[in-house]
């Protein structure tokens, strides 16, 4: 990776920043992510009733919470690029596919985490009221992030297939919605009851929920991590390869 | 600066280009003329690497597209046919990136847009959203992106469509200065543009190039081009009957 990589990089990120904040879309997403975040972490996750220092009702929400927001997010990413030809500049322009695709998957994502970092006063509220471990409540939001990111860079790829955002966003739901099933407790403790544990262990092996479970319980695991990164990594892999076809059509 | 050697692009079954091959010098403007669908933008998209050839070669200034793209890029300014530009932005924001992307950057890149701005006549729409613009100020928008970095070679797919005649008029004087050191590729369906403009044409008709030529070289015996042009091309009428 050369500094030119790095600068080709940053300008895709930083046109596909200003492009969201110059419409009200960014403003209205912010919006409804913290209300519903407050709405799941106090209403249905009983926050204050539980009485307990950590978290734990925050995050457990979220991987359903992205299971809608996070495609929402990323739907318009290439699907938009398609739809109104711009793909063609950008694709003529003297940067590499793989370099646009880093860029636009960076921008969006550093956007949701801005998203997330907007949710500190429930983790003030935290510390205010309690004493929480601090190491653990960290482990929790790197969690969510990558899980946002996972979620992300299957709506990219999903993004890339077609021209219309409404297909893109229905795709992601279901890829998504699959990698949180595969290994979500009560799917599992059904499946053990025909299917072999092998074949249950890799299934979940599959799924973002047993490797977010890890972040929650506070635990900074690399296998977690690597999980997580591999997973993005092999999903803006794949764009990379879709796009290529769709030129070569 | 331009060679193109042979090139073929299939669709599936279809042939949209069917074995071209020319090439363009620097200080030369080419017309490209040919009725709808006869591939003029196709070929464009193939000799700035947005589709790979089914089989040929495109190299732009030394450099083969499909191999060493990046250099190539570089050299390159593009006007795609549909003149797309990012809506969500202002008209300095897409050209600062436009320019970015060309690695011209702090006061490099801000004395690039003043003179696209001048050059396209953009003074009065500078601040104002893509999308909001009308179509003409779009076109000069995707225009002006194109000449940004002042690059030796562009390609122009119908560059005066959409504009009123004055700017037409503007547009086609810009392309005579640039014209002097620059190798140019444009396409067209006026073909007084061509008279006024370049220094050599050729028609292409389904996938082939079927005439070439000095603008003079062209008309030939006939008294206007649009009668060498319906000559040499088959209109759609005729080739439904066949
Ligand atoms: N992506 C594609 N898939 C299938 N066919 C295509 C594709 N792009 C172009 N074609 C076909 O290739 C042929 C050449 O198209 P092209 O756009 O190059 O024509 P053109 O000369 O630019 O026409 P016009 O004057 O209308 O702009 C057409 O028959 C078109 O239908
Ligand atoms: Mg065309």
């Amino acid at each position: 990776m050369t500094s030119e990589s790095l600068r080709n990089i940053w300008t895709i990120a930083k046109r596909e920043l200003v492009g969201y904040f110059n419409s009200p879309v960014a403003y209205v997403f912010i919006v409804i992510f913290l209300l519903l975040n407050g709405f799941f972490t106090f209403m249905l996750g009983g926050f204050f009733e539980r009485g307990e220092a950590n978290l734990n009702a925050f995050f457990t929400w979220h991987p359903w919470l992205y299971l809608f927001l996070v495609p929402a997010a990323g739907m318009r990413l290439w699907a938009e690029e398609r739809r109104v030809g711009t793909l063609e500049l950008l694709l003529t322009m003297p940067i590499a596919a793989w370099e646009a695709i880093v860029g636009k998957f960076l921008a969006c994502w550093a956007f949701l985490a801005l998203a997330l970092a907007l949710t500190f006063p429930v983790a003030t509220t935290v510390c205010y009221l309690g004493d929480p471990d601090i190491g653990g409540i960290i482990a929790g939001y790197v969690g969510s992030l990558l899980l946002a990111g996972a979620y992300l860079a299957v709506t990219v790829m999903t993004s890339a297939l077609t021209r219309n955002q409404v297909i893109s966003f229905i795709l992601s739901v279901v890829i998504c919605f699959f990698l949180i099933l595969a290994g979500w407790e009560p799917v599992t403790n059904l499946l053990v009851r025909w299917a072999p544990d092998w074949f249950v262990n890799v299934v979940a092996s599959f799924s973002v929920m047993p490797h977010f479970a890890g972040f929650q319980r506070g635990v900074l695991d690399l296998r977690d991590l690597l999980f997580f990164v591999s997973a993005m990594v092999f999903c803006l892999f794949s764009t990379s390869v879709i796009l290529r076809g769709l030129r070569g059509a | 600066m331009i060679t193109v050697e042979n090139l073929h692009k299939e669709f599936g079954p279809k042939k949209a280009v069917n074995g071209i091959s020319f090439s363009v010098k620097k200080g030369e403007i080419l017309g490209f003329l040919g009725p709808n669908g006869a591939g003029k933008s196709t070929t464009m998209r193939m000799i700035t690497g947005f589709i790979p050839p089914t089989s040929g070669r495109v190299t732009v200034g030394g450099h083969d597209i499909a191999e060493n793209p990046i250099p190539a890029k570089k050299l390159i300014g593009y006007l795609p046919e549909s003149a797309p530009c990012y809506s969500d932005m202002t008209v300095h924001g897409f050209l600062s990136f436009a320019a970015e992307v060309r690695g011209l950057h702090g006061t490099v890149r801000e004395d690039a847009i003043r003179r696209v701005v001048g050059q396209c006549f953009l003074e009065a729409v500078l601040h104002q959203s893509v999308d909001t613009l009308s179509k003409g100020y779009r076109h000069r928008t995707c225009l002006a992106q194109s000449i940004i970095h002042d690059p030796e070679v562009l390609i122009l797919d119908e560059p005066t469509d959409g504009l009123d005649p004055n700017q037409k008029h503007e547009i086609r004087q810009l392309l005579k200065r640039f014209g002097k050191d620059k190798a140019i590729i444009f396409s067209t369906h006026i073909l007084e543009e061509v008279d006024a403009v370049c220094d050599r044409a050729i028609i292409i008709d389904r996938g082939r190039v079927v005439a070439s030529g000095t603008p003079t070289e062209l008309r030939g015996g006939h008294a206007r081009l649009d009668e060498f042009f319906r000559s040499v091309t088959v209109s759609d009428t005729a080739r439904r009957a066949d």
